[in-house]
């Protein structure tokens, strides 16, 4: 079993009166020592053969080979199964409904079978999602990934459906998406990522299909533990604003919640590996009196059979000294504001394709001025081929007149994605 | 006088013996406990009655678990006192010890000392803990074998100042942790008043109260040379300590001083938490009825809380004379 810890990081004082009590809390995972592969896992490719799979040529060519890299990356032994997906869904491989032990054979079968593809055809995702899950649901593993390759619009279902769809499969399996070329939407994306808590990226060329696959799959390889919940306990009278995993990508985990018992929720981490992430936490207690001391939160891990992988405790101590209660704990700050960036991208991005320029100016500007003062150089790289940057550290820029649709999915796709922070310098 | 028996079993003992032998009693000696507070006041939250979890928080309203030392109650009849964190402080580093010295049938002194941690350093807690602990231990030694109110009080302040100068580190940075020291000896024809800082001793007896202590600030100071209240409290430093205990503090001797009472009072041992909020022993003697120490002690300590509790307050109380062999109250 994987160790983990657990590091609050906190300014514990308040003042009088205040009821807001916020903690970074970040999970180390350090991997077992034991090689991985103890725990059974089971992977799904789901490929994209819609008719637009086909202009250009190429797209298809890239997905299959893509696909055959990911069946490479799997270790022997994983379960696995490929998926075409149009307006319906079919099994690829194997033939029947099921999954098939990785080894020299089945990955040969499974590569023919991906190169007898062709694209034909509509788009309805959630229907790839429904054949994913009962293809999952043969299989015992608890450690479930899945691939979803797209490269259009969810145009051939009711957008009510797939949110339908998410609900019934989340929880289910995680699962990255990857949209190539630029003709899908990265919203609709980010809503199935989102639910089953996997990441979302643009691969605009497709001959770079086949290393991301590669990539993607040899991080699912690499996870141990599936299905670990983070558990928030907060005392009487008090409740959770809100839980936000905000590093490496921001995802809020809020509404996720599920009662673990009195006064605890259960909110979804996922799958883990050797990994570290970190979450924001916020808790409004009873304020209590100036020298009171009091347990805001218990944060813990737990594992899907109960057992507690690592706990960690948010502290409230009300003070009249102002020298300690005004200190903002700069791992907060700087995760609060990598979530106002995010956002600042999102709604300038909005402005902008609805052509409003001012707001589009404004989002983008604060965007420019967060990502420089928080070092977040990939984001201000994005940013800086979507707008012409005047003076970065006041965020006065001008909108570029063109702006490829490359450069503008990428800076969205990739808006969630945080800039970790130095822990205790500063 | 010689102790023939056990005065709680009633084992008969030896004229050299300090415990008895049969049930481990102390002949000469009934004290505070060493250390102070002997752990939780209660197991259970003291703000909502829920249980408290092994992490010391409660597992229903999530409050810290209160500290032994947030309130401390002692009460040995002849002798009682409070100590109380207050409510603003986040803990108390207030101290009190007290003992009753002699056979508990023939009492022959009895003994009180109240330390007050600087609240600018680290451990002051365990400083003003460690100070009352040994100064009391010594005090006590010294009048078993014989020596006067005023050497007693000498050693026992040096005893203090050592057991607190063990707690500062060698070469740290930080300022070593300090306390200021009152002490009061009554026998049956004296009282022996001892302090260094600004914790205080009273003497309340009505109109013939009385203040038995001169702060060691340089407001007090600047007012003994003759300086008015407004000329010397308007120093920038003048309320601050000019002598404490501690591993950085001179190693002089205490203020000592003698009193006699003209009749019967309490004589009230005090951190600024009680007089900041009524400095005059006129008006703190209003504020108390004539009743057991332990209840004049919770009178005093109430009215500072009631006033703002904005540091911690600690009050012995001792009636004087203290109870006559066969009256005592215990």
């Amino acid at each position: 079993m994987s160790d983990f810890q657990i590091e609050v990081y906190q300014n514990e004082y308040l003042p009088q009166g205040a009821a807001e009590v916020n903690a970074i809390v970040t999970v180390t995972s350090s991997g077992s020592a034991a090689p991985a592969g103890d725990t059974p896992a089971a992977e799904v490719i789901i490929v994209d053969c819609s008719g637009s799979m086909d202009h250009p040529r190429t797209k298809m060519a890239a997905a299959k080979r893509a696909t055959a890299a990911a069946i490479d990356t799997l270790r022997d032994g994983v379960a696995f199964a490929v998926i075409s997906g149009t307006d319906i869904a079919q099994l690829v491989y194997p033939e029947r409904l099921g999954m098939v032990a990785a080894s020299a054979m089945s990955r040969a079968e499974a590569k023919a079978a991906v190169e007898r593809l062709y694209a034909d055809r509509g788009t309805a995702m959630g229907e790839w999602l429904l054949l994913a899950k009962q293809v999952f649901a043969t299989q015992a593993s608890t450690l479930r990934h899945a691939i979803l390759l797209t490269d259009g619009k969810n145009v051939h279902e009711r957008a009510s459906k797939l949110e339908r769809v998410l609900g019934q499969t989340s929880g289910e399996f995680t699962c990255d998406c990857r949209g190539v070329g630029t003709d899908w939407e990265v919203r609709e994306l980010r809503k199935i990522s989102e639910a089953l808590l996997g990441t979302v990226d643009i691969v605009a060329e497709p001959e770079d299909l086949e290393d991301d696959f590669r990539a993607m799959t040899a991080a699912a390889m690499g996870k141990e533990v599936a299905d670990v919940a983070l558990r928030v306990w907060t005392p009487q009278g008090a409740t959770v604003k809100f839980v936000k995993q905000v590093e490496p990508t921001l995802l809020d985990l809020t509404a996720r919640r599920t009662e673990a018992a009195a006064r605890s929720g259960d909110y979804p981490t996922g799958s883990w590996g050797a990994e570290s992430r970190d979450y924001h936490v916020c808790v409004q207690v009873p304020p209590a009196g100036i020298g009171d001391k009091m347990l805001a939160a218990r944060v813990s891990l737990v594992a899907p059979g109960g057992d507690v992988l690592g706990k960690g405790q948010v502290i409230a101590i009300w003070t009249d000294d102002t020298a300690l209660s005004t200190k903002i704990s700069p791992e907060v700050a700087h995760y609060t504001g990598q979530a106002e960036l995010a956002s600042a991208i999102e709604e300038g991005m909005e402005a902008q394709r609805k052509g409003d320029v001012e707001t589009a100016t404004a989002k983008l500007g604060r965007a420019v001025a967060l990502a420089h003062e928080s070092g977040h150089g990939d984001t201000a790289k994005l940013l800086s081929k979507v707008v012409d940057v005047v003076d970065p550290a006041r965020g006065t820029v001008r909108l570029k007149r063109q702006v490829s649709a490359v450069d503008a999915m990428t800076l969205e796709c990739r808006s969630q994605v945080t800039k970790g922070v130095g822990k205790g310098e500063g | 006088m010689a102790v023939t028996h056990c005065p709680s079993c009633g084992d008969p003992v030896g004229a050299e013996h300090r415990f008895c032998e049969n049930c481990g009693e102390n002949l000469f000696l009934r004290r505070t406990p060493e250390g102070g507070a002997l752990g939780p006041v209660s197991p259970d939250c003291a703000s909502c009655g829920g249980v408290v979890g092994e992490d010391g928080f409660c597992e229903n309203c999530g409050h810290a678990r209160a500290s032994g030392r947030d309130r401390m109650e002692f009460d040995l009849g002849l002798v009682a006192g409070i100590s109380d964190r207050g409510r603003a402080r986040a803990r108390n580093e207030d101290s009190m010890a007290f003992a009753v010295v002699g056979p508990k049938t023939a009492p022959e002194a009895v003994v009180a000392i109240v330390c007050d941690g600087v609240g600018s350093t680290r451990r002051s807690d365990e400083a003003s803990q460690a100070a009352v602990d040994a100064a009391l231990e010594r005090i006590a030694d010294c009048l078993r074998a014989g020596k006067e109110a005023h050497e007693s009080t000498v050693d026992g302040v040096a005893a203090a100042v050592e057991a607190v100068a063990l707690l500062g580190e060698p070469g740290s940075t930080e300022l070593a942790p300090s306390s200021t020291f009152v002490s009061v000896i009554a026998t049956a024809d004296e009282i022996t008043v001892g302090w260094i800082g600004d914790s205080r001793a009273y003497w309340l007896a009505g109109e013939e109260s009385r203040r038995l202590t001169v702060d060691d600030t340089l407001y007090a100071r600047l007012r003994e040379a003759g300086w008015s209240e407004d000329e010397a409290s308007a120093n920038p430093n003048a309320l601050a300590l000019a002598r404490w205990l501690g591993a950085d503090a001179d190693r002089d001797p205490p203020n000592v001083a003698e009193f006699s009472a003209n009749g019967p009072g309490y004589l009230v041992l005090c951190s600024d938490g009680l007089w900041n909020y009524e400095p005059g022993p006129q008006a703190m003697s209003a504020l108390v009825s004539e009743a057991a120490p332990l209840t004049v002690a919770a009178e005093l300590t109430t009215f500072a809380l009631e006033a703002g509790g904005g540091d911690n307050v600690t009050v012995v109380v001792l009636p004087y004379p203290f109870a006559e062999p066969g009256s005592d109250s215990e």
